[in-house]
């Protein structure tokens, strides 16, 4: 039972995680609809740019005493997400928006060719380099307290708390806004929309901004959870883990931003009561093997409703 | 009605063209693989010619790919799998049936499978060929197999979802491959080999250190064999009324259904004959190298075929070849460059993408080309 409980928290946690970046896709997936394989490297660079943050802002690596105060964690996130935002806005402006036009698949080629840019051009010895790097102590690593035997550690307080709260956010700033109605109505007809006098390519800059910035905060928590070293920015690891947000996202029904919150604790839930019951070497597998079933039974997803395509 | 069904009897070709039009491209690649074995490969030396091995493997893995990215426009980002598959089973066949038939792994191969020919004393062809043949039809066929599997359910969706779906199944076979166990070793032959069952033997393929110490068969006359097969195949595909309903699918899928084209189901044919060649190219890729790891199925090895097919041109055949020639010969020549090279192709598809989106030819060949007219003089009706 306590197994149960402690496999329950950190799969809860670490589905929100993805959670979070699989709002990028279907975000994205919404309003252009294509898959932006470059999400993944996004949120790599958000690992990343945290740790050179981190640095600049005077935060030494792992093995040092004492943390800093709470608050320069904050401002690392915060500026991450900046960062990412920034860059995510670049993209989409460069790469992508000369393609409004093109058909699906070069926008995809181009998704592709941004994605390995992004892992190749953060191996170079001027940014991130080949070799891991550590993940800076922001957050002193204790117990909060434990029930019945189940440790409820700092980390997935602070994991949970702010991904909950950047979900929030998303939720006021979709169903509540001005701007988040015009962001839905883009999604639902762009012709229209733009009929309408949205500015439709602003809002598009805008979903990528608010996607990438979210992939940042994602990465973030990524490194305040696992801590340790981070890998290099081509490590196969992180387009893994973006893969597996993506799978979330299908899960919920691709478009759908609630069906993605569901869809990532969904995934992280099954991977890791996947491996605790199961066996730990087909971790990978389980996320695919899920993908498959829900792509031949229901395509749309399962909290998504089917279209049908029209001429 | 009579006088039109004769017509259309006398315009059928006699059974004889259709035994030749079979025959003949069997005919030219043996001769192209003798020629590139026997002449081309000693004329330039040993370093040229593995170069040329290399090129001949990525030219079958750039033409297959062009059959689903190109022809069909559907998006698989795991060609370098169906390769890993082909490979491993290739591996498993010429490797266990060697100590199952011979008693041992070592080469049973004749002059036209040793590497440098010069020092072989021995028959033209031995019994170790035969094996390796098989095995590398075996290996396509495995390949071929994975890929109906796993096309059936991601190409009834669109196209975007299979590029997630064979991104996610290379992972998957690169873990199942890791997860295999250990092999027996050569110097085990006579001791565990012996009476290791046969069911077993397909379970230990090397795990995570790979598959090593194969008997090496591949050389430039088995590689370039299979690429004129290869070219012949698909050239002869997107000029039958079969690739004319892939270019369909391509253009536009409801048009193309309500033209009463399958879509699905030539989807799948694609998928499953583009992954029968990537089997037979990890066939030669394994035993020239004489090892295969789990890894050699990865994504960026896919991505290296990817970019051979964009930038030759999304269905464009001699696009593909030409692509798969220069990405080859690249790192060769920009060794100070190393670190940049990935840079640069990323580049070159995002600039390719926005510039020239049909790629360099398009689905044109080289031959269409107006400059190639010009300098070959060939009919002016372009």
């Amino acid at each position: 039972m306590t197994q149960f409980l402690q496999t329950l928290t950190d799969g809860l946690t670490v589905g929100a995680l993805y959670a979070l970046i699989a709002l990028g896709y279907t975000m994205v997936y919404g309003i252009l609809k294509f898959i932006n394989f470059a999400h993944s490297d996004v949120f790599a660079l958000g690992v990343h740019l945290s740790i050179v943050i981190a640095s600049i802002l005077g935060i030494k690596a792992l093995g040092d005493t004492g943390t800093p105060p709470w608050y320069m964690g904050a401002l690392v996130l915060v500026l991450a997400m900046l960062a990412c935002g920034a860059i995510g806005f670049l993209v989409e402006r460069l790469a992508y928006k000369p393609l409004r036009s093109a058909p699906r698949l070069n926008v995809l080629i181009t998704a592709i060719g941004v994605s390995l840019l992004f892992q190749n051009a953060g191996q170079l010895p001027w940014a991130f380099g080949v070799s891991p790097r550590a993940w800076p102590t922001l957050l002193p690593d204790g117990e909060l307290f434990s029930i019945a035997g189940v440790k409820f550690r700092l980390v997935h307080a602070v994991v949970l708390a702010t991904a909950i709260a950047l979900m929030l956010a998303l939720q006021y700033l979709i169903f509540k806004t001005k701007l988040g109605s015009a962001m839905r109505a883009v999604s639902f007809n762009t012709r229209t929309a733009a009929l309408m006098g949205i500015n439709v390519n602003g809002i598009i800059s805008f979903t990528f901004v608010v996607g990438s910035m979210l992939a940042a905060a994602g990465g973030f928590l990524y490194g305040v959870y696992y801590g340790g070293q981070m890998k290099q920015t081509a490590d196969s690891m992180w387009v893994m883990l973006g893969l597996k947000a993506f799978v979330a996202a299908v899960v919920g029904g691709i478009g759908n931003v609630r069906g993605a919150v569901l869809g990532g604790i969904m995934i992280g839930l099954i991977e890791f009561f996947g491996v605790q019951y199961v066996s730990d070497q087909y971790r990978d597998a389980y996320v695919f093997a899920i993908l498959i079933l829900v792509l031949l039974f229901k395509p749309e997803g399962v909290f998504g409703k089917a279209t049908v395509e029209k001429v | 009605m009579t006088h039109l069904i004769e017509q259309a009897r006398s315009k059928q070709p006699s059974r004889l063209v259709g035994v030749g039009a079979t025959l003949w491209p069997m005919v030219l690649a043996v001769a192209v693989g003798l020629l590139m074995y026997l002449l081309v490969g000693p004329a330039i030396g040993q370093f040229q010619s593995k170069i040329l091995l290399v090129i001949g493997i990525n030219i079958i893995l750039a033409v297959s790919l062009t059959v689903v990215n190109g022809f069909t426009g559907q998006f698989s980002m795991g060609h370098a799998a169906f390769m890993a598959i082909g490979g491993y089973v290739a591996a498993g066949v010429v490797y266990y049936g060697s100590l199952k038939l011979f008693g041992d792994m070592n080469f049973a191969g004749g002059r036209l499978s040793h590497v440098g020919a010069a020092d072989f004393v021995g028959p033209l062809i031995g019994k170790g060929d035969f094996l390796f043949l098989a095995a590398t039809l075996a290996g396509g066929l495995f390949a071929a197999l994975a890929g109906w599997v796993v096309g059936l359910p991601s190409l009834r969706l669109r196209g975007d979802y299979l590029a997630i779906v064979t991104l996610g199944f290379g992972e998957i076979v690169r873990v199942l491959l890791q997860g295999t166990q250990s092999q027996i070793q050569p110097w085990e032959a006579a001791s565990l080999g012996k009476d290791a069952p046969v069911w077993k033997l397909p379970l230990m393929l090397g795990g995570p250190q790979g598959f090593n110490l194969l008997p090496t068969y591949t050389t430039l006359y088995w590689v370039w064999l299979w690429v004129v097969l290869t070219l012949v195949v698909v050239y002869r595909l997107k000029n039958s009324s079969e690739g004319r309903a892939f270019l369909s699918v391509r253009e536009d899928e409801i048009a193309a259904q309500a033209m009463g084209v399958n879509v699905t189901s030539y989807k799948v044919r694609a998928f499953t004959l583009a992954s029968f060649f990537a089997g037979v190219a990890g066939a030669l890729f394994a035993m020239d190298i004489g090892a295969i790891n789990p890894t050699d199925g990865g994504f960026q090895r896919s991505f290296d075929i990817i970019i051979m097919v964009v930038l030759g041109g999304l269905g464009s055949i001699s696009g593909a070849v030409v692509a798969a020639i220069v990405i080859t010969l690249l790192p060769e020549v920009l060794r100070d460059l190393a670190q940049y090279r990935l840079i640069l192709y990323a580049l070159a598809l995002i600039l390719m993408m926005i510039l020239r989106p049909q790629g360099l030819f398009g689905v044109r060949e080289v031959w269409d080309l107006a400059l190639f007219k010009k300098i070959f003089r060939r009919g002016g009706d372009a």
